[in-house]
């Protein structure tokens, strides 16, 4: 599958301003049986493992609620607690920045690493700085990024992009990460066995470990309460990133925070069952500000809006705000099983990128993602903090409706007509049944002899493109009770 | 007893065959059926693909409808989880108070109809007689909407004659989902693929379900691959008798 000029796919483009609407982007994918299988598996893997870990929780749903009202509190008082935090953090070393979109963060960003002089910035965990688009914003300015999570790093070497929130890399096999890491790292004769590539990382990464004094991550969890930071991860390698370096740079989203230290024990059994099915997560790393010999000695936190103020102030999108990215949506996802996560051209995909991608763009982007769903349900079900999803994508869908019908295109857009016309039927029974007539009649011309109809003109056409529908039946249900009921009147 | 049915507008149009099972089902249960001819849709295809302004006027024109029904009985999952899940929002946004107290008064009389069998009627053999293989299909709708649970499969397991075929990943979605088979039919059709492979594993003459949705979308991919299975709504194998068998579409 691999592309010449280590490429691991056509590269895909995860920047909502420019990506393609979801269903053409969907449609390369849905071509490639290599990838789906990919996701399919991996996602059954992760699904599989997760279920059997929510069952032994007999008060799962009980904890589903306390997290959902834990993070609704600090929503609700999200200044109040932010604030706190940074009289905290402050106190104990750390510096705070605030940014209100990504322009201001990846600018103070490359401010701390100026005064540094630094070359090279080492990163892990920090999804938002992909929203930010902060790798090549610091290229450009002369400093090389280095992520150390094995899968960015796969992807990074591979000049390939995340398709998922918590295994990035869920669309690559082994044989491509052995074809990317030989080329790459110089490895002639570098197996596919799955220790060998896991010992190539290792060198790879330890040499960077050692040499690069600046580290960049992201956040699980900010708390309030006394001002500590909190990364969870499988590797280790993120511990080597928060520990080693001089300086390290944490950027986060603003909903982040928890008000308290004990909401971590929530949060925790929620996350870790929910994302990787595990019971507890290999390493979870909480530090306050700067501690004099041990750790970094200069930390600052960036802490980021680009957007969210926004979506906290609508009344049904602001319970996205709630995520805690643990993906267990994308997971339970039909579409996103099929398309796996570069179609949404989002660094946010699957479900919750469906309602948060378009959110944080304002809506000027990204507006065919609300309706990259069948509405069935299974993300809602999952979500450890009771996002309600399917409720969000409808608004979504709402507003980008409200957008859409005032365009002038949209006169003439057979969707738009059919649902206008369709309203008036509805508004009177006798309207509807001549519309049933009408139709029949019409239907007859595509309906074959066998009574189903193969193929349809317009927008017919992308249902008949893989599916017959039966033809009209002679008499709907209210002509036949109609009759029904002459039929016994006339008896007595 | 006495029950309003609210057939559905493409239960009304596509599927007449599946409101006379209702009807003759409840009848043979001592149910008088009453029908209101001026009924069309809930407004579940405006609501889901946006159009909130036209789904209301359609709820509104609904609750209206019903308000003296002492019970109004629905075949379809989708349409009372429509009614369920999206009418409290769109009557707290667009309706005004007498249309919101309306609505509050009609929802708890508002049941699907194998709900109303086994919850409200307490029955779950209703006589009936269906000597097919089945498998049983859950809806989104049915299963993550109205919870039903193994309601349906509780009333299967008491038609005579009928085998019932286990379905694996049972709670994974067909890919209908209204204009969503249209607007991404391409994945609409991917996930159908995937979800026709199960169904067809059950080696079942008949795949039923509490929507008239759902088995359109997977009896289109049956008939079009020559796949040899139908499919038919519960409320037709739930009205089957040996006198009188469940009418059956080609």
């Amino acid at each position: 599958m691999s592309a010449p000029g280590g490429q691991l796919d056509d590269r895909a483009i995860l920047d909502p301003a420019h990506a393609p609407p979801f269903p053409a982007a969907a449609l390369t994918v849905l071509r490639d049986p290599q990838l789906r299988k990919n996701v399919a598996h991996a996602t059954d893997v992760i699904q599989a493992k997760r279920a059997l870990l929510v069952a032994e929780k007999t008060d799962w749903q009980e904890l589903r609620s306390a997290a959902s009202r834990i993070k609704e509190e600090a929503l609700d008082h999200l200044g109040a607690y932010l604030k706190q935090f940074e009289e905290r953090c402050t106190a104990a070393g750390g510096t705070v920045h605030w940014a209100a979109d990504a322009a201001e963060a990846r600018r103070i960003i490359l401010e701390i690493l100026r005064e540094e002089k630094a070359e090279e910035v080492i990163k892990i965990k920090t999804m938002t700085s992909a929203e930010i688009q902060l790798n090549p914003f610091l290229e450009a300015a002369g400093i090389r990024a280095h992520e150390t999570d094995l899968a960015e790093i796969i992807l990074q070497l591979g000049k390939g992009e995340p398709s998922h929130i918590v295994v990035p890399a869920l669309h690559v096999n082994r044989s491509q990460v052995r074809e990317v890491f030989a080329r790459r790292m110089g490895i002639e004769d570098l197996s596919d066995d799955p220790q060998a590539l896991t010992a190539a990382a290792r060198g790879f990464l330890r040499r960077k470990f050692l040499t690069v004094p600046m580290a960049i991550s992201g956040a699980n969890f900010l708390i309030a309460e006394t001002g500590a930071v909190v990364v969870v991860e499988s590797e280790g390698n993120g511990r080597m990133c928060l520990t080693l370096p001089r300086t390290l740079i944490t950027l986060a989203g603003i909903e982040k925070v928890l008000p308290r230290f004990a909401d971590l024990e929530v949060m925790l059994q929620l996350l870790a069952r929910s994302a990787t099915g595990e019971r507890m997560n290999p390493y979870t790393s909480l530090w306050t500000g700067v501690r004099a010999d041990d750790g970094p000695q200069r930390f600052h936190v960036v802490l980021l809006d680009n957007g969210r103020s926004s979506i906290l102030a609508r009344r049904t999108g602001r319970q996205t705000l709630k995520c805690i990215r643990c993906a267990a949506c994308m997971n339970a996802c039909p579409v996103y099983r099929q398309t796996g996560g570069h179609a949404y051209g989002s660094v946010y995909p699957g479900p919750i990128g469906a309602i948060l991608t378009p959110q944080l763009e304002q809506m000027q982007h990204a507006q065919s993602l609300p309706y990259a769903s069948s509405l069935c349900g299974a993300c809602y079900e999952v979500c450890p903090v009771k996002i309600n999803i399917p409720e969000v994508l409808l608004e979504l869908r709402a507003r980008v409706t409200d957008q859409e019908r005032r365009q002038a295109r949209r006169i003439f857009d057979p969707l738009y007509i059919g649902l206008r016309v369709a309203n008036l039927l509805f508004s009177r029974a006798w309207l509807f049944h001549a519309a049933q007539w009408a139709g029949r009649i019409g239907l007859r011309f595509f309906t074959g002899k066998d009574g189903w109809i193969h193929r349809l003109p317009g927008v017919g056409a992308k249902w008949t493109q893989t599916r017959d529908l039966r033809g009209l039946p002679r008499q709907t249900f209210h002509a036949w009770w109609t009759g029904r009921r002459q039929a016994i009147g006339n008896r007595h | 007893m006495r029950v309003s049915l609210f057939v559905t507008c493409y239960n009304d149009t596509l599927f007449p065959e599946t409101g006379r099972a209702v009807v003759s089902l409840l009848e043979r249960l001592g149910v008088e059926v009453e029908f209101l001819s001026r009924q069309t849709c809930c407004g579940q295809m405006h609501a889901n693909t946006g159009f909130r302004g036209e789904a209301f006027s359609q709820a509104k024109r609904l609750v209206r409808l019903y308000q003296d029904a002492e019970t109004v009985v629905i075949p379809s999952s989708s349409c009372v989880a429509m009614i369920r899940d999206q009418y409290p929002g769109l009557m707290e946004e667009l309706g005004n108070e007498e249309q919101r107290k309306q609505f509050a008064a009609l929802l708890p009389r508002v049941y699907e109809l194998t709900e109303f069998l086994v919850e409200k009627l307490g029955v779950e053999d209703v006589g009936a007689y269906f000597p097919h293989r089945v498998t049983y299909h859950a809806s989104c709708h049915a299963l993550r909407g109205l919870h039903a649970g193994d309601r349906p499969v509780r009333l299967l397991k008491k038609v005579r004659g009928l085998e019932l075929a286990p379905l694996e990943n049972l709670d994974r979605c067909c890919g209908f989902g209204g204009t969503f088979s249209v607007k991404n039919g391409e994945v609409s059709s991917a996930m159908l693929a995937v979800k026709l492979l199960d169904v067809l594993e059950t080696g079942a003459e008949f795949c039923t379900a509490l929507d008239n949705s759902c088995l359109m979308h997977l009896s289109g991919a049956m008939h079009r691959q020559y796949a040899g299975m139908r499919t038919i709504h519960i409320a037709q194998i739930l009205a089957s008798t040996q006198e009188q068998p469940a009418e059956v579409s080609p």
